[in-house]
């Protein structure tokens, strides 16, 4: 019974107290750079695309909004055809990002992705495809990985030792 | 003639009065719940959001009213309406000031009280006619309340006539000249507002709503307007309530003269409608098996013992 009264009191005494509504359109709440919101491909140092066109993304992808054709340019470099993502069925679980060996596919700190036609949330290649690195700079993968695809020569990449010759005796 | 003009204005401005401030009431309840919640509230549409109970009417209004099949389908059209015209056939009998009352009816009290209790007709038909089992259980859960509260709602209000000598309302205010009923009357004020606030069902003791349990209670199968009868019907429940209680407890229009009765009155009443929000904001849900033997074996006992108390004082003055 008085603490009934004195839960009253309490709630009572909330009416002075400073209201947590941030209100949306006009203040805006802080977002951590590691929030997971829009996904982005990004671009690798020297602005060619990141993305490899693996199918990691794709598969860890828990509701399979992801959707992408895998081809390769003159030089043997993979990159995708055509990269979808459907945002209408996105979770922004950031398996995707995890997944992704090449810090292609980043999540971006923005939710305002409101649209009136349910067909207008699949983005293409064009609307994921950024100018910038995004959250990871300075990564190139096709730096450090072996193949040569244009990027840099056989052994040349960085902390590669140079081609063994298969053809001389002395290892 | 003109005596009559003027108690049909009476009469017109009683019912639209009541039904806008019930009406009002839906914005002033999620504005205040939200500042003891630490929101906002409806702050959008017009100033300070006010705009919000045009919206709303308009939206409760143009919603398809459906009628579900399997209902029993002329008691479901009716029952919505009961607690409108009970509760307000009920502020017939306010005195909101010196001689704006409908009707000075000298059993004002008991009209009163059989008034609140038809209302209860509305969610046992509501609930029955729905042919929906959460809208029985709410139903059957709106009769044991009423069963538990309506008895000692009406012991406690006994210790005011007493101290009156009358059932009419305005007799009563006009009792209260010297001092308000609450202070003689403390228990009696304390067990009519715990029965008030189920009388409303109103939240703590909105058992046969009980969202969280019953989806929505008796009224789980109502959609647009009918619902919103029911809507502004607890919102007229509440009027009610605290405009009884400023009459019976609080002195009714009685106040400082620097301003008019009618403020005197609507300023109480509006301090008890806002108690009302507070509970809501504040107060879990008892069962209803709670509430029962809270009324029986609490508060019954505690009205009859005020009852003879102030019997006792009043006749031994004599």
């Amino acid at each position: 019974m008085l603490s009934s009264i004195r839960t009253v009191w309490l709630v009572f005494l909330h009416m002075f107290k400073k209201r947590v509504t941030i209100e949306y359109p006009e203040k805006k709440a802080f977002l951590a750079p590691r929030w997971r919101g829009r996904i982005v491909l990004t671009r690798d140092p020297d602005h060619n695309e990141r993305c490899v066109a693996c199918y990691l993304c794709a598969a860890v992808c828990p509701t399979d909004c992801i959707s992408l054709q895998a081809t390769e340019d003159e030089n043997g470099r993979r990159k995708p055809e055509y990269f979808r993502i459907n945002f209408s069925r996105c979770i922004f679980c950031g398996l995707c990002e995890d997944a992704c060996p090449t810090y292609s596919i980043q999540l971006v700190p923005d939710f305002e992705m409101g649209e009136y036609k349910r067909q207008d949330l699949v983005y293409e290649k064009e609307d994921l495809l950024i100018d910038g690195q995004g959250k990871y700079h300075g990564y190139n993968f096709y730096r450090v990985a072996g193949v040569a695809v244009g990027v840099k020569g056989k052994g040349e990449g960085e902390n590669e030792s140079a081609p063994v010759d298969r053809k001389k005796l002395v290892p | 003639m003109s005596e009559t003009w003027i108690h049909i204005l009476i009469i017109v401005c009683v019912l639209l009065g009541m039904v806008t401030i019930a009406a009002g009431l839906i914005y002033v309840e999620r504005r205040m719940l939200a500042v003891w919640q630490e929101r906002y509230g409806p702050n959008r549409v017009g100033p300070f959001g006010i705009f919000q109970v045009m919206a709303d009417m308009v939206k409760i209004f143009f919603k398809e009213d459906w009628i579900p099949g399997f209902v029993d389908r002329k008691v479901f059209i009716v029952a919505p309406t009961i607690i409108m015209i009970t509760t307000l056939l009920s502020f017939a009998i306010v005195p909101f000031a010196p001689g704006i009352v409908v009707a000075n009816l000298n059993v004002g009290i008991l009209f009163f009280l059989a008034m609140s209790s038809l209302g209860a007709y509305t969610i046992v038909l509501a609930g029955w006619a729905s042919n929906n089992k959460y809208s029985l259980i709410g139903g059957l859960r709106g009769a044991a309340q009423m069963i538990s509260y309506e008895v000692f709602m009406g012991l406690s209000l006994m210790g005011v006539v007493i101290l009156a000598g009358s059932f009419n309302m305005t007799d009563i205010v006009m009792e209260q000249k010297g001092m308000w009923n609450v202070v003689p009357q403390f228990i009696g004020f304390v067990i009519f507002f715990i029965a008030g606030l189920a009388e409303t069902h109103r939240l703590p003791f909105d058992i046969p709503e009980a969202e969280s349990e019953l989806i929505a209670g008796f009224h789980s199968e109502y959609s647009g307007m009918k619902f919103g009868m029911f809507f502004v019907g607890e919102y007229l429940g509440i009027t009610l309530v605290s405009a009884m209680t400023t009459v019976l407890f609080f002195g009714g229009w009685l106040g400082p003269s620097f301003l008019p009765p009618i403020v005197w009155f609507l300023i109480k009443m509006f301090a008890f409608i806002l108690v009302f929000v507070l509970l809501r904001a504040s107060l879990p849900r008892p069962r209803y098996d709670q509430l029962m033997s809270w009324g029986w074996k609490i508060l019954l006992p505690l009205a009859l013992l005020n009852l003879l108390v102030t019997g006792a004082i009043v006749l031994y003055n004599q």
